[in-house]
């Protein structure tokens, strides 16, 4: 194991070897958390009993389906904005301010346009996952050689081929820096969403034991999206790492 | 036979915001013979690279005609026209084989036949220990090579090269030189190079043409008469300086305006 490694393992189990002492000292009181050993066995309760399946499926469900349309869209349109040099410009302040927009202030107008049902939730995992696949894109395009670009001419390559088979695999590290950030932003704009008016989901049944100073079930969910969040994340970064050895930059 | 025909071909770029236009190039005249290796040699500035770039279709001509094969090209790259670049071209996400068979991808090729043209090329450019590589892993003359082997997988009738061996040492240099000339007898193709080594011209090339300072004209053309059977042991003989002398003494005027130095009185 490399130093750094240990050095990071280190500091994460003594924090929670921390956490676990001063809840069983009693200086955090049961009623504001449990034990972190308690949080991992509650999850394992929770998991293998079945309990929060549907809710634990909808959230994941919904949070992919908003990551998958924020990539699909988010990586489009950085394309054609990087072709259309006019339409990126004037589109550029709308990039810079986007994030100091409170997108879940337009949910009751997403319930009036969408409905009741799931996709105004997942419009707003999107609507907070698209922008930063676009931004970190258009930042890798930017980036291709010129001599590539004259290569896929000589190649006799159309724009679209030109687009797929250089442009992007060419921009890839910096999609997936994006895909990275679109990861943990459909995740918080799902359960956020979860969290103000939904019946069901993660989110919900966090809000919901919160409500009911059910610990048992709020931490160990709290936990449960760490982990998905933490998974996801170092899987992309793993592959991010991979495209970057071959080139040289790992 | 003429390949390729210049006719009074001339390139003025646009006024950038705030400056003047840029004439670039001629009026300008050549003719390539079939099989010919041609060399152009100028002083920085000059418009060869913009005259390569008009050849390949890249960019378009502001007055005048060039035709390949008889065909007039307007801006379209014409089928037949390999080119290499000076810079790396290597796309740095695929393996060598990959690299290589990406120039055959959209062919009516079978599979058969594009596997063994990858072989066949792979192995004329003494890549084969290499071919699950990727250019990270290679050299720069190594990777320059990939990037030969990609354009002539497509069998082009025409061959640009723009200061392909710029970046590379000179041992380096010279070697890829006899590599080239051996392609070039092996496939029978038109070269044209691109160079500002008048060393590397006098090598390699049937007849070198000499441009001017901007805008680029031709100011001398010279015959090398090499025998087809070279490589670079032809730095040898004692007729190559008199090639490079003569290069030389048409170039020199015209790069001493480039740095803004007024030629000496003759």
């Amino acid at each position: 194991m490399k130093r750094i490694t240990v050095y990071r393992v280190l500091i994460i189990a003594g924090a929670v070897l921390l956490l676990e002492l001063l809840c069983l000292i009693g200086i955090i009181d049961r009623l504001t958390m449990q034990p972190p050993h308690r949080i991992v066995r509650d999850l394992a309760v929770i998991l293998t009993s079945g309990s929060l399946n549907s809710a634990i499926l909808k959230t994941l469900t919904n949070a992919s389906i908003a990551l998958a349309l924020a990539l699909v869209a988010g990586i489009a349109a950085a394309v054609v904005l990087h072709r259309y040099k006019a339409l990126r410009e004037t589109l550029d302040p709308l990039f810079a301010t986007y994030y100091a927009v409170p997108i879940f202030a337009f949910y009751p107008l997403l319930i009036i346009l969408l409905g009741l049902g799931d996709a105004p939730q997942i419009m707003i995992g999107f609507m907070l996952g698209v922008v930063v696949v676009i931004v970190n894109t258009l930042n890798g395009l930017d980036r291709v050689p010129l001599v590539l670009k004259k290569t896929a001419l000589i190649q006799r390559m159309r724009p679209i081929e030109t687009a797929l088979k250089v442009m992007l695999p060419y921009a890839a590290p910096y999609v997936l820096t994006g895909a990275k950030l679109a990861v943990a932003y459909s995740l918080i704009g799902i359960i956020g969403a979860e969290f103000i008016m939904s019946r069901g989901g993660m989110g919900y049944e966090i809000s919901f034991a919160y409500n009911n100073f059910d610990n048992a079930t709020m931490y160990p969910l709290i936990l449960l999206i760490l982990l998905v969040s933490i998974a996801v994340n170092g899987a992309l970064s793993r592959w991010e790492k991979i495209l970057l050895a071959r080139r040289g930059q790992g | 036979m003429s390949v390729v025909s210049i006719r009074g071909v001339t390139k003025v770029f646009p006024a950038s915001k705030g400056g003047e236009t840029v004439h670039a190039l001629g009026p300008l005249d050549l003719d390539l013979q079939q099989g010919e290796f041609f060399a152009i040699v100028g002083p920085s500035g000059c418009g060869k690279s913009t005259l390569l770039e008009l050849i390949a279709g890249l960019q378009q001509a502001t007055q005048g005609v060039i035709e390949f094969e008889g065909r007039a090209i307007r801006g379209e790259i014409p089928d037949g026209v390999g080119v290499v670049f000076q810079e790396d071209a290597c796309f740095p996400w695929m393996s060598v084989t990959v690299n290589i068979a990406f120039g055959v991808r959209n062919t009516t090729l079978s599979q058969a036949e594009k596997a063994r043209r990858v072989r066949d090329v792979i192995d004329m450019m003494g890549l084969a220990d290499f071919a699950d590589s990727y250019p990270a892993q290679l050299s720069g003359g190594m990777r320059q090579r990939v990037c030969i082997a990609r354009t002539l997988i497509r069998e082009p009738r025409l061959i640009l090269l723009d200061e392909p061996f710029g970046a590379l040492d000179q041992q380096t240099r010279l070697l890829m030189g006899d590599e080239v000339l051996r392609l070039w007898r092996q496939t029978g193709a038109t070269v044209v190079l691109i160079t500002h080594a008048l060393d590397e011209a006098a090598m390699l090339a049937d007849r070198i043409a000499v441009m001017s300072a901007r805008p680029g004209r031709v100011i001398d053309a010279v015959q090398t008469h090499w025998p087809r059977e070279r490589d670079s042991r032809i730095v040898e003989r004692d007729d190559f300086g008199a090639v490079t002398s003569r290069l030389w003494k048409s170039l020199r005027k015209e790069s001493l305006k480039t740095i803004g130095r007024l030629p000496e009185p003759t």
